[in-house]
């Protein structure tokens, strides 16, 4: 089925402080579309997971805020891009335990069990990009 | 070109009702026990009007033109009221392509000196009807997919009750297989439920749940270490020596939960946890004395 | 700068978060909270999150960092009143905070904190004052 987005929003995330409204907005998002408080926690929590890795490995970047809809269903859509080093092997990276970083390395596996739709690309030297997706029933 | 559909059934609109209402009413599968004649009329009036107000010579090559979406709507209407209902997809299909044939009849009346055009009008017409049927199928379909998510919803709500079987023990007897989506609904309303009451124990009793894979216990697991980071414990009861068996033969490990074979033993453990004694009282029988 | 006050009861350390937490706000809790410990001995810490919507991996490790610190001081460090939602994603999440006490509130959490502490001072000093 065809997913189709009703309303857009762009963040950029610079610095530390630019996570906590980019979580409320997520939250507005969220709430919108009657999400339930833990399949919210979870949206926000993988959001928050990912937006940390930007900051951390890529430097920053952009966020794209979208309620997205799919037949019945209504979820919202996170995309976050990075000009970033990218991720050399994105199937070890998925791997339970994995990190480069000093965190605990449940970063992305963890952050996909949490949202119904997960899709990760990158290129070494260009940047990475993750688009997840939630529903509000999911 | 002097006769096109939609002048026709402007003008013999009324005759195109009769003719339906005929055909609807002659076929042996109407349903009078669910519908009454006076409704028939009604529903069959309306999406009549309705299409004869709204066909037009060009949209009639196109079905997903923006005027039939009131036709469209009655007709979405009809048939998930008939969804509830009870009627069969069969006889909701037949409703529609009841009409069809009596737009037909009409047309051939009207065009009876010129074949070719009643062929070609004919040929726009069916394609147009055959449309709306699938739409009425569609929609018959969605009709009965919300029944059916309502009563999984409703299932999934009244399946998992958490009984408050102490002060401070929550008991919570699982019936039915534990698949993702009714684990989430458990942990849910249990880890509510401990918030709600302040309770520190719960008893997760599985008597109820046919067998146990690898899922089942992982879901299980899950379950006691939400409970565990919320500050309270989670004991697990009602495990029968075949759940026992099939546990160690997939090698789970469950040395991390506190299991106990029925739910008495796992409320003696609770009050054990909580010091509390359940005693036989002694009654003073004075009066027989 | 923002920080978050930690509030000294007895022989614990009460913290209560009840602000969303960016990342240098909570690196700051976490030495703050081992000063502290170690500047009052305090015996036991109570991270009160019961305001707390997200917990992320982030802010698991702060919290598991400030109960391994706090244990190399002799403090007890116990986190309490956390969200059923915030559970089942730290779950979901592999993140089950290993190694720090939970309860559900802070009282219950004080309690738990005598318990432990006073098991070790039982030997010495007989004066059990609650129970």
């Amino acid at each position: 089925m065809m997913v189709i987005s009703l309303s857009k929003d762009v963040m950029r995330i610079i610095k530390d402080q630019d996570v906590v409204p980019f979580r409320n907005r997520v939250k507005e998002k969220a709430t919108k579309i009657k999400m339930g408080l833990v399949n919210q926690t979870k949206l926000i929590t993988a959001a928050s997971e990912l937006v940390r890795n930007m900051l951390k490995y890529g430097n920053g970047g952009e966020i794209v805020i979208e309620v997205v809809s799919r037949g019945r269903e209504n979820g919202v859509r996170l995309t976050f891009k990075d000009k970033g080093p990218g991720i050399a092997d994105i199937s070890l990276a998925m791997k339970d335990g994995y990190s480069t970083g000093k965190s605990l390395g449940l970063g992305l596996p963890g952050t996909k069990r949490l949202v119904s739709e997960f899709d990760l690309k990158s290129e070494v030297g260009k940047g990475t990009t993750v688009m997840i997706i939630k529903w509000a029933n999911g | 070109m002097s006769l096109s559909i939609s002048k026709i059934l402007q003008k013999r609109k009324s005759s195109v009702l009769e003719k339906w209402i005929q055909n609807q009413l002659s076929d042996e599968g109407l349903r009078d026990d669910l519908i009454s004649n006076d409704e028939l009329r009604a529903s069959s009036e309306e999406l009549v009007d309705i299409l004869a107000t709204n066909l037009n010579d060009t949209n009639i090559e196109d079905a997903n033109s923006e005027d039939f979406e009131p036709v469209l709507e009655i007709i979405a209407g009809i048939s998930l009221t008939r969804a509830r209902q009870g009627f069969s997809p069969r006889e909701t299909g037949l409703f529609v392509m009841g009409l069809k044939d009596a737009i037909l009849s009409v047309l051939q009346e009207e065009m009876q000196e010129d074949p070719t055009s009643l062929f070609r009008e004919s040929m726009k017409m069916i394609k147009l009807m055959d449309n709306f049927s699938i739409i009425t199928f569609e929609t018959f379909i969605k009709g009965r997919e919300e029944v059916i998510l309502r009563q999984t919803d409703e299932i999934a709500e009244i399946s998992t009750p958490v009984i408050r079987v102490w002060d401070g023990i929550l008991a919570l007897p699982i019936i039915g297989t534990l698949d993702s989506a009714r684990t989430q609904v458990v942990m849910e309303n249990l880890l509510q439920e401990i918030v709600q009451t302040g309770s520190s124990l719960a008893i997760l009793d599985i008597s109820g749940v046919p067998a146990v894979d690898s899922l089942v216990a992982q879901h299980i697991i899950k379950t006691v270490s939400a409970t565990r980071l919320m500050g309270a414990e989670c004991i697990i009861s009602g495990i029968r020596p075949e759940i026992a068996q099939t546990v160690v033969h997939l090698g789970i490990d469950l040395s991390t939960i506190i299991t106990k074979a029925t739910l008495a033993s796992a409320l003696k453990y609770a009050f054990s946890i909580l010091k509390l004694e359940v005693r036989k009282t002694q009654k003073e029988k004075t009066t027989l004395l | 700068m923002d920080r978050i006050p930690i509030l000294r009861m007895g022989p614990f350390l009460l913290v209560t978060i009840q602000v969303d937490l960016y990342d240098r706000l909570a690196l700051t809790l976490e030495s703050d909270l081992v000063q502290m410990v170690n500047k009052t001995g305090a015996r036991g810490v109570l991270i009160d999150i019961s305001a707390v919507e997200i917990v992320d991996s982030f802010m698991g490790r702060i919290i598991g960092n400030i109960a391994s610190m706090s244990k190399i001081l002799d403090a007890e460090t116990v986190v309490v009143g956390m969200q059923p939602a915030v559970a089942i994603t730290l779950i979901e999440l592999g993140l089950p905070l290993k190694g720090v006490y939970t309860a559900l509130n802070v009282e219950r959490g004080m309690q738990l904190l005598r318990s432990m502490i006073d098991l070790d001072e039982d030997q010495d000093e007989d004066e059990e004052t609650d129970e």
